[in-house]
């Protein structure tokens, strides 16, 4: 009984401490990838390559999932807001909950899944292939050259994908809530702009979407350069970056809301 | 140390999560010649390789590339050090997102300020030394395993560099690419003057083209000696080798905690 | 896939994001009206805000002419003291009445400016004196009820 207990908590130990080990190594990966940045940023062409496939590769599913969010939005709130005899405030609903919410954190899930794990995939399958190796021979820093393109491609790349969700989104809630269901048009935009602020509402989001950028490509990177180098280990990396990536994203939304729009 | 030597390995010791790999091993590479490391797979040949080219760090002994020691460079002296290796990896190990012409191109886009159309001579004359000319559009997808080992050898060549290393150049080959690229190996490092090690099981071809020949077997040197020497030696590993006959010095059973007996009788694991 | 070509669609995504957040910004947020441009602040005291926010709006004659930039609580006159940025478009005389007025029955609570017939004009960092406080609804009917009960009584 008495060696049952310590083999658990040397167990329980040993993973604790290997997950810390892990932390610490993505750590240091985050700072080796922003000190390593200035060839991606002089050499320009390596990251537009890299927002081609992350950020104009996602464009069909952000924007259809966009519209059909807002849809939903417009339908599911004008039915709430009829109730108490509001139906106009439909627009402020809509905008509102894309704008702060919705848009950063569905664009940035939706991201997580597509463009995400394809980095993930890609930087593993060039690890397993031993790409990354033939790189590092030939005397060029697979970080500064693979790895630092793809995370300023993936930053860059969120908060216009969240902005064109909300945008789209938007025209879905107006879609539903004025040409389908009838709410009158002035009111529908004019008390949209009169109680979002661009300060408040629209920049945080921004913020936030940015944030939410930071963290998908900073998984996506890290896992894929971290995989095992066999099909096994990129496959079960390509699904840790979707898991890991999109818990990150929720949790970093809890605790950014609650420092944005406390006061309010 | 002689002038003649461009690689020198002095008691080479390298411990994987205490477990050794290498031990003890001491080997020289003269300049012009091409050195042959033998032995089964999973012997530490690769890890060898990987310790000249510093991507590993000795646990103890010292590696010395044109007078340097590798692992006690800075990383700009490593990657100045690296400039002037290529290293041809076992399945080519090609950039699977550029096209053969920029798989060639790379390293003189990256290390070099020419212009496109020196660069397009170089890399033409590069794939021309391979007989890859005509393949310079196609995408390493579209490659032959034999193709493919031939574009990354092009590759590799691509600065001129004086020391080559080959992991395996032979593997998963067809007769006719083996001595394709066999030939190529010899031509090259006599058309660079430079040194060539080749890292290989692959003992009847590599015995065609090679000047020198150490044996490793569980990470210690066990034989060396030119070609000839090898081919009538009479170590009896070697021998095995050589010949490669089943049995042996190296035995077919993976050694076993228990016998073959008691784990018939379901016993051997539980006492175990 | 050529350079070109590549550039082109990169291109194309860089400017239909912009575009939509532009859209965000002037569509749908209020960047085009107030908030960007200058302004002044003035302090008023009330005995009770009610639900009052910050950032409620500031309105004379129905128009928005500023927003409520912060309150606090004066523990020696106990009296909440809002802070208030007005449009340095638009000056009020010293007499000016504010009020705290709801927006409907439930809509939420904004500052009313009931313009006086002063000369001098209210200046940045000036107060105002003559308030009213927030109608709170529960008091409103408490004391409807009460008074009804008293009428009733009176009769008897």
């Amino acid at each position: 009984m008495d060696n049952f207990l310590t083999r658990a908590l040397i167990g329980l130990g040993r993973k604790v401490t290997s997950r810390i080990w892990r932390l610490g190594f993505a750590a240091r990966f985050f700072l080796a990838i922003l000190l390593e940045s200035g060839t991606a940023l002089r050499r320009l062409n390596l990251t537009i390559r890299e927002i081609y496939f992350t950020g104009v590769l996602s464009l069909i599913i952000i924007l259809v999932s966009g519209l059909f969010v807002g849809m939903v939005l417009g339908l599911q709130g004008y039915d709430t807001l009829q109730r108490y005899g509001s139906s106009e405030a439909l627009g402020v609903l809509v905008s509102l909950s894309l704008v702060r919410e919705l848009g950063p954190v569905v664009a940035a899930l939706l991201f997580a899944s597509r463009a995400g794990s394809a980095i993930t995939a890609e930087i593993g399958l060039m690890k397993a292939t031993e790409q990354l190796s033939a790189m590092e021979m030939m005397a060029v820093n697979p970080i500064a050259r693979v790895v630092a393109p793809r995370f300023w491609g993936g930053v860059l790349s969120m908060p216009l994908l969240a902005a064109l969700f909300s945008a789209m989104g938007i025209f879905g809630g107006y879609l539903v809530g004025v040409q389908l269901i009838g709410v009158d048009e002035g009111s529908f935009w004019s008390q949209m702009q009169a109680s979002v602020d661009f300060r408040e509402d629209i920049m945080n989001g921004v913020i936030k979407s940015f944030v939410f950028g930071v963290i998908v490509s900073w998984v996506a990177v890290f896992e894929g350069y971290d995989a095992d180098p066999t099909a096994e280990g990129v496959s079960g990396a390509t699904t840790r970056t979707v898991v890991t990536s999109s818990l990150a994203i929720l949790a970093a939304d809890f605790v950014l809301t609650a420092f944005m729009f406390r006061g309010v | 140390m002689s002038q003649e030597s461009l690689v020198e390995i002095r008691n080479l010791n390298f411990t994987y999560d205490s477990r050794p790999v290498l031990t003890g091993i001491n080997m020289t590479i003269p300049r012009g010649k091409v050195v042959a490391v033998m032995g089964s797979s999973g012997c530490g040949k690769t890890t060898t390789m990987r310790l000249i080219g510093g991507q590993l760090k000795p646990t103890s002994g010292e590696v010395r590339v044109a007078g340097k020691v590798v692992h006690e460079l800075d990383g700009d002296g490593l990657y100045d050090l690296r400039r002037r290796m290529g290293m041809l990896f076992q399945f080519g190990a090609l950039f699977t997102d550029m096209s053969v012409y920029d798989n060639v191109a790379f390293q003189m886009r990256e290390h070099t300020d020419l212009n496109e159309a020196m660069i397009r001579d170089l890399v033409m004359m590069k794939l021309h030394a391979v007989g890859l000319r005509g393949a310079h559009k196609l995408m390493p997808a579209e490659l032959s395993g034999g193709m493919a080992r031939r574009v990354a050898l092009a590759r590799a060549i691509a600065l001129d560099p004086m020391l080559m290393m080959y992991d395996e150049p032979f593997a998963g080959l067809d007769p006719i690419s083996l001595s394709i690229v066999g030939e190529l190996i010899r031509k090259l490092n006599d058309a660079l003057g430079g040194s060539s090690i080749v890292v290989t099981h692959d003992v009847q071809e590599s015995l065609k083209i090679v000047d020198y020949v150490y044996f490793v077997s569980e990470g210690k040197i066990v034989a060396e000696g030119t070609a000839e020497e090898i081919k009538s030696s009479t170590v009896p590993y070697v021998h095995q080798f050589v010949w490669g006959e089943a049995d042996g010095p190296v035995p077919f059973h993976y050694p076993s905690r228990s016998s073959y007996g008691a784990e018939l009788t379901g016993r051997a694991a539980r006492h175990g | 896939m050529s350079r070109t070509a590549l550039d082109l669609w990169v291109g194309f995504f860089v400017a239909i994001g912009l575009a939509a957040l532009l859209f965000l910004a002037l569509k749908v947020g209020n960047l085009t009206s107030a908030s960007t441009g200058e302004t002044y602040a003035l302090q008023a005291k009330f005995d009770n805000i009610g639900g009052l926010k910050v950032r409620a709006a500031v309105k004379s004659a129905g128009v928005v002419v500023g927003r409520v930039s912060e309150i606090r609580f004066d523990p020696e006159a106990y009296l909440a003291v809002v802070t208030i940025q007005v449009d340095a478009r638009y000056k009020f005389p010293k007499d000016t009445f504010a009020t705290i007025n709801t927006s409907g029955l439930l809509g939420e609570q904004y500052i009313g400016f009931e313009v006086g017939g002063d000369s001098a004009m209210l200046a940045s960092g000036d107060a105002i004196k003559k308030t009213q406080s927030a109608v709170v609804l529960e008091k409103l009917i408490s004391q409807f009820m009460f008074n009804k009960a008293a009428e009733d009584g009176g009769k008897k």
